[in-house]
C-alpha cells in the first residue's frame, strides 16, 4: 500500500472512526468496479458523516462511488477516478413505517429482503422484485434503477418513491418529496436520483409508498412454440379487463437458464403471468387467460397455486444473474419497444444472435422492456467484435422501431467498445449541465454515467 | 381603463409572425387573463395563440429579445396562480394548440397538443374502451398541458396515479428557443429522468409543446357507495380501515355536512341534508373484484357507525354522485362573495385529528370552513368563505388558511397535493424545505431558464417576502375554482 493512502485512510478513519475503513488490499478487492480498485472503503454510520466525508473529497479532489451490497456495480460505466467506495451498508435502519398511511422511509443500506419482512407483518410489500434480490439494498436497487416484473400493475421506482434525502457533491444534505402519498410542493428532484448510478447525489433516505399483500395470487404458465405466440398471448390480455401483476415472455434458453421447477422449455417459449385477488376473481383470472392461451394455440397450461410469494415474477427477476453466470462474456441488452414491437423486436435479436453463432436468451416484460442477453462461450476480442457487431445491428433495428436501447451488463474491458448508452440523446446536454448542479467538482461517481457523466 | 402597456414594436413583431388574431393587447381584451382559479391576479401586456411549437419558438425568442416575462397558460383553471403573469409579460395561451396527434390504442398510448381538454381525450378514446386517467374536477375545462405543468391529480387519483405517472414524453420549447424531445413513447428512456423532472415544474422550466401519455384501459366494473355519517370521525375513521383491509378504492372522496347542504341546494344529488360527514367511495375492476370490495367497503361503513350505505344502481345513479362532488366548489361560491380553497396533504391516518384542527381554526377566525377532499390520499381543500371586499376578513383568511397547512406539516404532509405552489404558496416552501433544498430546486430551474424570464416569481420564494396579494371581483370565483 502506498504512503499516500494509507494517510488517506488514516484520514477518514478521523471522519466515520477506524473500525469503519478498510484499507487492506483483500478487503478492497471486494470494491472493485471494472478493475479499478479505490485507495480505501468507507462504512460511515450516519448521514453526518457521508456529508463530511464528501466534503473531504472535494477539498482532497478525490472521486467517491457510493454503493450497498455491490450487486449492480458492474452496471454502466466504471469511473474515470476511484479514490474511496462509501459503503452504505451501515446506513441501514427502517426510519418510519407507517403502516396505516402506507408510507416507510429507510436508509438506503437496508436490504430488500428486510423490508420484506418488516412489511409483511403488516400485510403489506414494495412491488420492488429486482435482480440479486437475496443481497439487493434499497439504496441500489433506486440508485441502479432495475425495474421489476411487477411494474406490469404497479409501475416502476418513479410512481412510488415519494421523496429522497441525499448528500450533494459539495457535501450538503438536501432532499425533494416528502413521505405522503400526494405532493406536488417543489420541483421533483427524487425522480433524477433514480437510475443516476450515484452521479447526483448519496441516497440517505428513501420514502416510499407501500401497497397492501395481495391475500391470494396465481401464477400461470402457457407453453407456445414460438416468440410470436407468447407475445400474441401478452396482447390478448391486454385487450382484455383481466389486470396481472406480471406478464411476460421467456425464451427457450432464459427457461434453461432459470431451470427450476415449472418452468420446462423442450425449446418451448413461455408467458408467464399472475394475477392476485379473490378466489373468484382469481378462478376466473385464470379460466380467461387459458382460454385465451389455447385459442392462440398452446401447447400447454399450468396454474400454481403457491402461497402469495408472486411466484412467477420471483423466477424470471434472476434472470440477470442466471445469465450473467452461464457465460464467460454474457452481454445483456436491455431493449423497450411499444409493446406491439415486442415480437418484431425479438426476432430481429435472435435472428442477429444466430447469425453471429452466439447462444442467446431473453426475458420480455409484456410493458415492452426486454432483456436480451447475448451468451458467447469464450471472451475474447474476436467474440468482441462479433457481439460489437451484433450489438449495432440490434440498436439499429431497435432505432428504427422507436425504442431505446443500452447495455447494462457486459464484460468490465468491452464497455468502452460496446455503445452501451445507446444512440446519443438530444437531451444529455441539459443532463450535463443538471450534473454540474448537483455535483460541481465532479467527485460523485465520476464517468458512470452516459455521456460520460 | 389603463392604456395598453404593449412595446409597439414587440406588438408589430408577434402581428407579423402570428397574425394579428392572434395577439390580444388590449386592456379590454386581457382582462380574461388577469386571473386564474386562485385569487391572485395580474395583468399581462399581451396574450399570443401560436398554432405550432414553431410559433412557440418565435414567440420565445421575441420574449428574449424583449427581456419580458413568458407564461405559458391552458384553460386558466390552476387554483395557485401559475398562469398568471406575476410580473407582466407574454402570456402564451395554448388554446388554439388543442389538437389529438395521434392514438395508438392497441399500445395505449396517445399523444396530444398542450391545450387538448384533458375530458376530450377521454371522450375520443371512450369507444375503445380506454380513458385518460387523471381527471381533475375541472376535467371538462382543464387542458392536458396545464395537468402536465402542475402534475394535477382528481379523485381517481388513488388508484390511478397522478398526471406523472401517465406521461411518457415531452417535446418542450426552452426559454432558450432550444426545442427539446424528453421521454419516449417506448417506456425506461435512458438518461436521467427529465420528463419526471418537467412534469409539475409549473412552468417555469419551459413551455410544454407536445406530449405522450398513457391511456388506461376502463374497468369492467365500477361500484359507487355513498355512506352516510352522524360524525366525521366516523367517517375519517372508516377510510383509515379500508385501506388497512387491503383495499385500494379508485376514489375515496368525502365531504361534510356543511358542504354536502350547499352542495345539495344546487346538484340535488340525493345527499342527505341531516348529516355530518359523506365518503363517495368508488372501487372497480374486474366484476368478481368489484362486487367483492364494494361489499368489504359497505362492511367497514357500517361497523364504524354509517347509518346508511347506499349504492349507485346505474351510470345515471352515479354520474349524480359524482356531479355533487365534481361541482362542490361551484356550489359553495353561491354562498359567499369569495372563497379560498387550501391543498394540504396530510398521512391519512391524521385524519380525524386533522378534521377537529380544522374545525378549531374556523371558530378561532369565526369562519365558516366547509371541508370536501380526497379522504383516501390525505388531500384536504377545506373552504373557508370570506368577503374580499372586508379587509380584516381578508386578512384571517389567509392567516386561518396558514394555520391549517403549519398544521398539515407538522403531523408529517405537504402544503400542496395537487393545485401547485405557483405564486400562492412560493412563501409557504421554506416551511418545508432547507434554504439547501431550494438552493439546489433554484440552480435546476436555471439550467432551462437561467434568466428567470419564463414564469417567473413562482414556486420558489423570492428573497423580498409578499406583499402582493390581490383578490379579484368577487363575481369571477364563482364556479371557477375546482378540485
Amino acid at each position: 500500500m502506498s504512503t499516500a493512502s494509507g494517510s488517506l485512510s488514516a484520514r477518514v478513519a478521523q471522519i466515520a472512526g477506524a473500525q469503519n475503513v478498510i484499507s487492506d488490499a483483500a478487503g478492497l478487492s471486494a470494491y472493485q468496479i471494472g478493475g479499478k480498485t479505490p485507495s480505501a472503503a468507507i462504512r460511515p454510520e450516519s448521514t453526518e458523516h457521508v456529508a463530511e466525508i464528501v466534503r473531504f473529497a472535494v477539498t482532497e479532489k478525490l472521486a467517491i462511488v457510493p454503493c450497498g451490497a455491490r450487486t449492480k456495480l458492474d452496471m454502466g460505466a466504471a469511473p474515470r477516478q476511484y479514490d474511496l467506495a462509501l459503503d452504505l451498508t451501515r446506513l441501514d435502519r427502517v426510519v418510519a413505517y407507517d403502516p396505516g398511511d402506507m408510507t416507510l422511509s429507510v436508509e438506503p443500506g437496508i436490504p430488500l429482503h428486510r423490508i420484506e419482512s418488516t412489511l409483511a407483518e403488516h400485510r403489506q410489500f414494495l412491488p420492488l422484485v429486482v435482480p440479486f434480490m437475496n443481497r439487493a439494498t434499497a439504496g441500489g436497487t433506486i440508485a441502479s434503477g432495475v425495474d421489476s416484473p411487477l411494474r406490469q400493475f404497479y409501475g416502476t421506482a418513479r410512481d412510488y418513491v415519494l421523496g429522497i434525502e441525499f448528500v450533494t457533491g459539495d457535501g450538503a444534505s438536501a432532499k425533494s418529496g416528502g413521505r405522503v402519498v400526494k405532493n406536488v410542493s417543489g420541483y421533483d428532484l427524487h425522480k433524477l436520483m433514480i437510475g443516476a448510478l450515484g452521479t447526483l447525489g448519496v441516497l440517505t433516505r428513501i420514502n416510499f409508498r407501500t401497497f397492501p399483500l395481495p391475500a391470494a395470487t396465481r401464477a400461470i404458465v402457457a407453453t407456445f412454440g414460438d416468440a410470436a405466440r407468447a407475445v400474441d398471448l401478452r396482447h390478448a390480455v391486454a385487450g382484455s379487463p383481466l389486470r396481472p401483476l406480471a406478464l411476460e415472455i421467456v425464451s427457450p434458453r432464459a427457461v434453461e437458464l432459470l431451470g427450476r421447477d415449472g418452468l420446462a422449455s423442450n425449446g418451448d417459449w413461455l408467458a408467464v403471468a399472475s394475477f392476485a385477488g379473490t378466489a373468484k376473481a382469481l378462478e376466473r383470472c385464470v379460466r380467461d387467460i387459458r382460454q385465451m392461451a389455447e385459442q392462440i394455440g398452446a401447447t400447454a397450461f399450468t396454474i400454481s397455486e403457491d402461497e402469495p410469494s408472486l411466484a412467477a415474477p420471483d423466477r424470471t427477476s434472476e434472470f440477470v444473474p442466471a445469465a450473467l453466470a452461464s457465460s464467460a462474456a454474457a452481454t445483456i441488452l436491455k431493449l423497450s419497444v411499444v409493446p406491439t414491437r415486442i415480437t418484431a423486436m425479438l426476432d430481429a435479436a435472435a435472428k442477429t444472435a444466430d447469425v453471429a453463432q452466439m447462444h442467446w436468451a431473453a426475458v420480455a416484460r409484456g410493458v415492452g422492456i426486454l432483456y436480451f442477453a447475448l451468451l458467447p462461450n469464450e471472451r475474447n476480442d474476436d467474440t468482441l467484435a462479433r457481439v460489437e457487431r451484433a450489438t449495432n445491428e440490434i440498436f439499429g433495428r431497435c432505432a428504427a422501431l422507436d425504442g431505446n436501447a443500452t447495455i447494462p451488463w457486459c464484460p468490465a474491458e468491452w464497455k468502452s467498445a460496446l455503445p452501451i448508452w445507446g444512440p446519443e440523446r438530444g437531451d444529455l446536454g441539459p443532463m450535463r449541465a443538471l450534473k454540474k448542479v448537483f455535483d460541481p467538482h465532479g467527485v460523485l461517481s465520476p464517468g458512470r454515467f452516459m455521456g460520460g457523466i | 381603463m389603463a392604456p395598453s402597456t404593449i412595446d409597439s414594436r414587440l406588438l408589430h413583431d408577434l402581428q407579423k409572425m402570428l397574425g394579428r388574431d392572434a395577439v390580444l393587447y388590449k386592456p379590454d381584451d386581457l382582462l380574461l387573463y388577469e386571473y386564474d382559479g386562485s385569487v391572485e391576479m395580474a395583468r399581462p401586456d399581451c396574450v399570443v395563440f401560436p398554432r405550432a411549437a414553431e410559433d412557440v419558438v418565435g414567440i420565445v425568442r421575441l420574449a428574449k429579445r424583449y427581456s419580458l416575462p413568458l407564461v405559458g397558460r391552458g384553460a386558466g383553471t390552476g387554483l395557485s396562480g401559475g398562469a398568471i403573469a406575476r410580473r407582466g409579460g407574454i402570456i402564451t395561451s395554448f388554446a388554439r394548440m388543442n389538437r389529438i396527434l395521434e392514438i395508438d390504442a392497441e399500445n395505449q398510448r396517445a399523444r396530444v397538443q398542450p391545450g387538448l381538454v384533458n375530458s376530450d381525450l377521454s371522450l375520443a378514446v371512450e369507444h375503445l374502451g380506454l380513458h385518460f386517467a387523471p381527471d381533475p374536477s375541472s376535467q371538462k375545462a382543464c387542458t392536458i398541458g396545464g395537468n402536465v405543468s402542475e402534475n394535477s391529480g382528481g379523485p381517481h387519483t388513488l388508484a390511478y396515479g397522478v398526471t406523472t405517472n401517465h406521461v411518457l414524453a415531452l417535446e418542450v420549447v426552452l426559454p432558450s428557443g432550444e426545442l427539446l424531445h424528453l421521454g419516449s413513447s417506448a417506456l425506461d428512456a435512458s438518461g436521467y429522468d427529465l420528463t419526471g423532472l418537467f412534469v409539475g415544474s409549473e412552468g417555469t422550466f419551459g413551455l410544454v409543446t407536445d406530449i405522450t401519455v398513457k391511456l388506461t384501459r376502463l374497468p369492467e366494473a365500477t361500484k359507487t357507495l355513498l355512506a352516510i355519517y352522524e360524525s366525521v370521525d366516523d367517517a375519517t375513521e372508516t377510510v383509515v380501515e379500508i385501506t388497512a383491509r387491503g383495499i385500494t378504492p379508485a376514489a375515496c372522496e368525502m365531504m361534510d355536512g356543511w358542504t354536502i347542504r350547499a352542495v345539495e341546494d344546487y346538484v340535488h344529488a340525493g345527499f342527505p341534508l341531516d348529516c355530518a360527514a359523506v365518503l363517495l367511495i368508488e372501487v372497480d375492476g374486474l366484476r368478481e373484484a368489484a362486487e367483492y370490495e364494494a361489499a368489504e367497503v359497505a362492511d367497514v361503513c357500517r361497523l364504524h357507525g354509517a347509518r346508511e350505505v347506499r349504492a349507485a344502481r346505474d351510470a345515471r345513479e352515479r354520474d349524480l354522485l359524482w356531479k355533487g362532488r365534481k361541482n362542490a366548489f361551484g356550489a359553495v361560491g353561491r354562498l359567499s362573495p369569495t372563497y379560498y380553497t387550501q391543498d394540504g396533504v396530510i398521512p391519512r391516518t391524521k385524519l380525524p385529528a386533522t378534521l377537529r384542527r380544522v374545525s378549531e381554526i374556523g371558530d378561532k377566525y369565526g369562519f365558516a370552513i366547509g371541508n370536501i377532499f380526497h379522504a383516501g390520499d390525505g388531500n384536504l381543500h377545506p373552504i373557508i368563505l370570506f368577503d374580499a371586499r372586508d379587509k380584516r376578513q381578508f386578512e384571517n383568511a389567509v392567516a386561518a388558511s396558514d394555520e391549517i397547512i403549519r398544521f398539515c406539516i407538522d403531523v408529517g404532509g405537504s402544503i400542496t397535493g395537487e393545485h401547485g405552489v405557483g405564486m400562492e404558496k412560493d412563501r409557504l416552501m421554506p416551511l418545508l424545505f432547507s434554504e439547501v433544498d431550494l438552493d439546489l430546486m433554484r440552480r435546476v430551474r436555471d439550467v432551462f431558464n437561467p434568466e428567470g424570464l419564463l414564469n417567473p416569481a413562482k414556486v420558489l420564494p423570492s428573497a423580498k417576502g409578499c406583499g402582493e396579494i390581490h383578490v379579484r371581483p368577487a363575481a369571477a370565483t364563482v364556479g371557477s375554482a375546482s378540485a
